[in-house]
């Protein structure tokens, strides 16, 4: 099998976990408290950096290269954890996090810096990303880096691949009902948005992670900040979706009986 | 690698930043570890983020404004100048708590002159704040943006490393060595047997390790059990601290840096604050001491009472919670300091005795010890002495006794002593203690070392033992823990929830709280001996729990889920079963995960 040449597109987002509240701000949609908000590496970007992570291991003499955007504070915390999940060469680039950007201009700068990896080589390429992103939920962003570099071979939802004897890749695509779409593909390059995947977290490698640092530390040195201008994107209004909480504690209930009461509840509303 | 560090509080923050400017000043300065290369400096931090570290920090910030002269709060997110302080007492509008025949007679005398002391909503603004007491000019923080902001700038600085995500087992030793530090297994299931993607936990050597892990680290604990405490030392002042932050209602009129002191209520023992963030956001929480002798010491329901203080309900009614958290304090002091020097090794930080329970002040402490540790390992570093009991001693520990950290530990020594023989004669120890810088020490007796009451002594006055034991059996049916039942008989009102402030634990959990637990590590709670937790009486681990994560279960026995757990560590100093060694019977060891949340 020929070695691969694995770009991961993933950016920094702010923790899902923490309480997200958008507002608008006088240039434009912005996070409330979005500096004191924790980042976390996308979780869509994260499970495509593990399987390009086991894919390289499985095809000695693969690279991964990990192209990342986000605020350079956070890019720093992001890495001390993201380090110890597996080999990569890290490529920065500065910009928000909060999810207003344009994703053509995002697209677009991360197109850009994918094209301008040193050593990369086309015929080997494999883009990796998410599917999906916990804060740019459009869904687009990947799709629009890969016609920007000329990918046309691309799949979305993506939780199994197997590469074949011959250089070519089974692909198992997410549809609907808990199916599976499993194509073909001859060979690279071609782009892959992961859904989920099959595989778990990895373990933290304290080794790994120290052996990336000497990488991550330079490339944060070396980072630009990224343009992404609007481009005529407008966002007339932003707010949370409304949500009602009533939560209680009760054991030993059966599922029938939890199902009448949430049929009962849906009905009162 | 040449220095490894356990935990990342403040106290390794200020050891790390002397450690990083000096590396960054003397380019000389080789690695051992690695010829050629600068010193390896790598911190492990068992949270999942350098963010999430709980406190209510108002401090003076004596030593954080050496290390940064020019410090400008503005640059860290809920960080602000104090800019007034009150110290106010809290009389109890239920009259549900319980109070001493003179508390009572104080407190009736005070409602008589109530014009006169201009007592309001139930409360009465003391005019003057002791000088020990007092915080300004000193600014309000988040301890987890505070954090942050460190961590921040270190990595840009780049000549240390931090590690979230990475609890600590137990450190490495080799006779009275210690020689490292032993990250925890990975791939277990809940009882640390291999399963899928085991590996094992790292060995790190490292010629120095630096134990900052807080009071209940399971690294500090570890080094407390294999060397003891030094002679005449020992640990048995604690409390919790539990803290709510708070969207203020649009309306409010208190003004950032707003800092109040209070005692008197939920209950004579507790002490509580609110601070006033910029942004319309406050801290408000309460620190249940171990020397309140409740057995149902639950500190999430006073702190429901608390915040319904008239005097505190009219700021906070309408708000909205942001964030919650606990944690355990260690209000030993200098009484309870480990040994802070061994062979390869220093304590900093909190489980070194740093918090001063007389001024209620422990986060610039910390900082300062670690400053102190940094400054002694550079100088030794830099004339090439290694890092032994004796070379630590004369270059850190030293450093630290002719500090005003120590000086004002000393002070505080015994400063609290009286709160076991009462409230008021706490007070009065405080006040001599604090007022003379610990020259005056009022003569009060201590208990011998003992836990709280049994239930029955402590409802004595209020409940028959028929009625304490009938509710004892009623809950053990239900298998759910006392504490409501027994203050819903002592008079406490019950909480009407508003789903915005006052919610139930598990919605704070929820709203608040974010918790974290990993799959593939070993529960970091666990219980020795079943057969002693069945004949425990009052299990105060599972009435103290901040976040319900010690339940009863259906054999009547405590149980653990870890996906509740905050990592506060009430439970270990809460445990009754005590062996002849000092031991209890609960171990709190290293465990990954927690609290997800950003402001406490």
């Amino acid at each position: 099998m020929n070695p691969l040449h694995i770009v991961v597109c993933g950016s920094v987002v702010p923790d899902p976990l923490q309480t997200i509240e958008p507002l608008a701000g006088l240039a434009g949609p912005a996070l409330k408290n979005e500096l004191l908000l924790p980042a976390i590496f996308d979780p869509w970007a994260a499970h495509a950096l593990y399987e390009a992570a086991a894919l390289a291991k499985q095809c000695t003499g693969s690279q991964v290269w990990l192209v990342s955007l986000g605020p350079k504070p956070k890019l720093q915390q992001v890495m001390m954890s993201l380090a110890q999940k597996g080999a990569f060469t890290p490529v920065f680039l500065y910009g928000p996090a909060h999810g207003f950007a344009d994703s053509h201009a995002t697209a677009a700068v991360l197109a850009d810096a994918v094209a301008a990896i040193h050593g990369i080589d086309r015929s080997r390429l494999l883009l990796f990303g998410g599917w999906e992103s916990a804060s740019r939920g459009q869904g687009v962003t990947l799709q629009m880096i890969g016609e920007r570099l000329g990918i046309f071979d691309q799949f979305q939802g993506v939780d199994r691949f197997t590469v074949r004897d011959d250089g070519s890749f089974e692909v198992w695509e997410r549809i609907e009902g808990g199916k599976h779409l499993v194509s073909l593909c001859s060979g690279p390059p071609a782009l892959f948005g992961w859904a989920t995947g099959e595989r778990g977290e990895p373990r933290n490698d304290p080794q790994m992670g120290m052996k990336n640092m000497r990488s991550v530390l330079p490339a944060l040195q070396q980072a630009k900040p990224a343009s992404l201008a609007a481009d005529g994107l407008q966002y007339l209004d932003v707010r949370l979706p409304s949500q009602q909480r009533a939560t209680r504690v009760v054991r030993d209930q059966s599922p029938e009986a939890i199902a009448e009461e949430i049929f009962a509840w849906l009905q009162d509303g | 690698m040449d220095i490894a560090c356990v935990g990342f509080g403040p106290a390794t923050a200020g050891f790390l930043t002397t450690i990083s400017r000096g590396i960054a000043a003397n380019p000389t300065l080789e690695s051992k570890a690695a010829p050629g290369q600068p010193p390896q400096v790598l911190c492990y931090e068992r949270a999942d983020d350098v963010v999430f570290g709980v406190s209510g920090v108002v401090t003076r910030g004596r030593a954080i404004r050496a290390t940064f002269p020019d410090f400008d709060p503005a640059q860290i997110p809920l960080a602000g100048p104090v800019t007034e302080e009150k110290l106010i007492y809290l009389l109890d509008p239920h009259g549900a708590s319980r109070r001493s025949l003179p508390l009572r007679a104080a407190d009736g005398l005070l409602r008589l002159l109530r014009a006169a002391v201009r007592m309001r909503h139930q409360a009465v603004e003391l005019p003057w704040i002791p000088p020990f007491l007092r915080k300004e000019p000193g600014f309000v923080l988040s301890m987890g943006q505070f954090t942050q902001w460190a961590a921040s700038q270190l990595l840009s600085e780049g000549n240390v490393q931090i590690w979230p995500a990475s609890p600590v087992s137990e450190p490495l030793v080799d006779g009275a060595r210690v020689t490292g530090i032993r990250l925890v297994d990975q791939g277990t299931d809940a009882e640390g047997r291999p399963d899928i993607g085991f590996t094992p936990g790292m060995d790190i050597r490292a010629a120095l390790t630096v134990v900052g892990d807080g009071p209940v680290g399971a690294v500090g604990q570890h080094l407390d059990r294999l060397f003891g405490l030094p002679e005449g030392n020992a640990r048995r002042e604690w409390a919790l601290g539990m803290k709510m932050v708070v969207d203020l209602p649009e309306t409010t009129v208190l003004p950032p840096g707003a800092v109040f002191h209070t005692i008197g209520y939920p209950e004579p023992e507790i002490f509580g604050f609110l601070y006033v963030h910029p942004g319309r956001v406050a801290s408000v929480g309460i620190f249940v001491p171990s020397w309140f002798d409740s057995p149902v010491r639950t500190v999430w329901r006073y702190l429901q009472h608390f915040i319904q203080h008239p005097y505190l309900w009219r700021f906070l009614k309408g708000g909205r919670l942001r964030s919650w958290g606990a944690k355990s304090l260690q209000e030993s002091g200098r009484r309870g300091e480990p040994f802070l020097a061994l062979d390869g090794c220093a304590r900093i930080g909190e489980g070194s005795g740093t918090t001063n329970s007389l001024t209620g002040s422990g986060v610039d402490e910390a900082w300062c010890s670690g400053v102190l540790l940094g400054q002694a390992v550079l100088e030794l570093w830099e004339n090439g002495h290694p890092f032994n009991r004796v070379n630590l001693k004369n270059a850190y520990v030293a450093r630290r006794r002719a500090s005003w950290l120590d000086q004002e530990l000393q002070a505080a020594e015994r400063a609290r002593d009286g709160f076991e023989r009462g409230f008021l004669r706490g007070l009065a120890g405080m006040a001599a203690a604090g007022l003379t810088g610990g020259r005056l020490l009022l003569p009060f007796r201590r208990h011998p070392h003992r836990g709280p009451a049994t239930l029955e002594e402590f409802c004595r006055r209020r409940l028959r033992s028929a009625h304490v034991e009938a509710l004892r059996t009623n809950c053990r049916i239900r298998n759910v823990p006392l504490h409501d039942a027994v203050m819903r008989c002592s008079g406490w009102p019950d909480i009407a929830c508003d789903g915005q402030l006052l919610v139930s634990l598990q919605d704070a959990l929820l709203l608040g709280g974010k918790v974290q637990a990993p799959a593939g590590f070993r529960d970091h709670v666990r219980f020795r001996d079943a057969a002693i937790c069945r004949a425990c009486q009052d299990r105060v681990c599972v009435e103290m729990c901040s976040g319900q994560a010690i339940a009863p279960d259906e054999d009547g026995l405590p149980a653990f889920d870890r996906e509740k757990c905050v990592h506060c560590g009430a439970c270990v100093w809460n445990c009754t079963a005590i062996d002849e060694e000092g031991q209890s019977n609960l171990i709190f060891g290293a465990g990954a995960g927690g609290l997800h949340s950003a402001e406490n």
